[in-house]
């Protein structure tokens, strides 16, 4: 009895486009800046950075999968709450696989895993894409945007273990008369990196902006 | 308020709302099963997981309590957990009741040759739980380690690296006074560079306040339990059955 007044639905099809975006020109961190709070607390090394990415997609996939699956049972008076709960039960699995899986790297995640539940990449996701696409659909875009996410973080986390520990995986490649920024492995560093790579990304897009509105150019002036 | 504004007729809650939007009643039905179901499966599923993950999560925690229990207790091939009650010291396995866990620390022949004891602290930037190996032989501290703790790398976290602070705990003094009932000497972290007795560690300059927290959690947890520990070290023995589980 879902009282939902019918709008007529816009369903995209499953493109290339569906799973790239989320990798770079809707990438959740470098583009759109959501869920900075677990990007800045444990990007403090690669394998962390990782970690972290995966569980956060693995939540993302799983949670707007269901979301989607059920979005016409969902009264959108409820729905915030509904999204809530699912994604929650979903970061409560994944708190038990890491425990299970190793108590090191639960220890390091810390109360991040938990925190899942708030990061605004999946709720974003959940209310601004799930809640209207069709399931595969919504699970190809979450897997982008997941993959972006791990992108950005590993991009963080990779720049911070190399110049905060001289190491990267834990294994040692810098050489030996270096003096590691211990700076790089606090939360300040995790300021540092992050405005550097938002820096070299805007960058690069302006670059490629530019050179598309001077090939343009030269094609009218061509003519 | 805004409640006096509203136009006083019989149905003054709803009306002004309805009239200008013709919003449908809330789906009260839908909303209540929605969020049954959503919560009812949430629950089945977490617990599903949980009942998966149970046995593999307590077997890391095992692997790694008996790691560091193996690695403050040098030499010891296996280990027992034990509960210090309010009438003595029993093994983990024997009672319910809550209370202090210490570790005993066995050789090859089932011998006690020392036990591991948690403490706690606050550091730097919270609770710095750590675990030292105490020897009733020597009544000596030998050797620490940390738990969990969140301290500044690169300052803090010298705690765990820096060997002039680790030969701290090379025979650390922790004698008992005469009557038995405390420590000889409180164990009290030093300025770097000014231990003089047995029984004091030297701060690491730059991780002042860790040292102390860690020289702080070994002495509160020493304070309170060595006396215990030394009353009843008879009961301290590897019982058969973790024997026979060791030697297997």
């Amino acid at each position: 009895m879902s009282s939902m007044p019918k709008k007529k639905q816009e369903y995209e099809n499953v493109t290339p486009d569906t799973f790239l975006r989320g990798l770079w020109r809707e990438n959740p961190v470098f583009v759109m800046l959501l869920g900075m709070c677990p990007v800045l607390a444990v990007t403090n090394s690669a394998i962390n950075a990782i970690s972290m990415g995966l569980a956060t997609s693995f939540v993302l996939l799983m949670s707007t999968g269901l979301i989607s699956i059920v979005r016409h049972l969902i009264p959108k008076q409820v729905r915030i709450v509904t999204y809530i709960v699912i994604i929650a039960s979903f970061v409560t699995i994944v708190d038990y696989i890491i425990q299970a899986i190793s108590l090191d790297l639960y220890n390091a995640l810390g109360a991040f895993i938990q925190l899942i539940v708030a990061n605004c990449v999946i709720l974003g996701r959940a209310e601004s894409y799930a809640s209207k696409q069709k399931p595969i659909t919504s699970m190809v875009n979450s897997l982008g945007t997941g993959a972006g996410f791990t992108l950005a973080l590993f991009s963080l986390g990779s720049v911070r273990e190399i110049l905060g520990a001289g190491s990267l995986f834990g294994i040692n490649i810098m050489p030996a008369g270096f003096e590691p920024w211990v700076v790089m492995l606090l939360p300040a560093g995790g300021f540092f990196v992050l405005g550097a790579w938002l820096l070299l990304f805007a960058f690069v897009r302006m670059r490629k902006e530019q050179q598309e509105e001077l090939g343009e150019g030269a094609l009218v002036h061509g003519k | 308020m805004s409640d006096t504004h509203i136009p006083l007729t019989d149905v003054a809650a709803n009306s002004p709302e309805a009239e200008q939007q013709a919003v449908p009643k809330t789906p009260v039905m839908a909303m209540f099963r929605t969020l049954t179901m959503t919560a009812l499966l949430s629950g089945f599923l977490v617990v599903m997981v949980v009942q998966w993950a149970m046995p593999y999560i307590e077997a890391n925690q095992k692997a790694a309590t008996e790691a560091a229990v193996f690695n403050v207790v040098k030499g010891a091939t296996a280990s027992q957990s034990f509960v210090i009650t309010g009438s003595g010291i029993v093994p983990a396995e024997q009672t319910d009741q809550d209370g202090f866990v210490v570790y005993g620390g066995y050789n090859n022949s089932g011998e006690l040759i020392g036990l591991a004891i948690p403490g706690v602290a606050s550091g730097y930037a919270g609770p710095v739980h750590i675990m030292f190996g105490y020897q009733p032989e020597l009544e000596a501290i030998t050797a620490y380690q940390v738990l969990t703790m969140t301290e500044t790398p690169g300052l803090g976290d010298k705690v765990l690296t820096d060997e002039n602070f680790l030969a701290n705990f090379d025979r650390l003094d922790a004698r008992l006074a005469t009557d038995g009932s405390a420590l000889a000497n409180d164990i009290v972290t030093v300025k770097s560079g000014t231990r003089q007795n047995a029984w004091e560690i030297d701060a690491i300059s730059g991780a002042t306040v860790t040292s102390n927290a860690i020289g702080q959690a070994v002495n509160l947890s020493a304070q309170q339990w060595l006396p215990v520990i030394h009353q009843h070290l008879d009961s301290l023995t590897l019982d058969s059955l973790t024997m026979s589980e060791a030697s297997e």
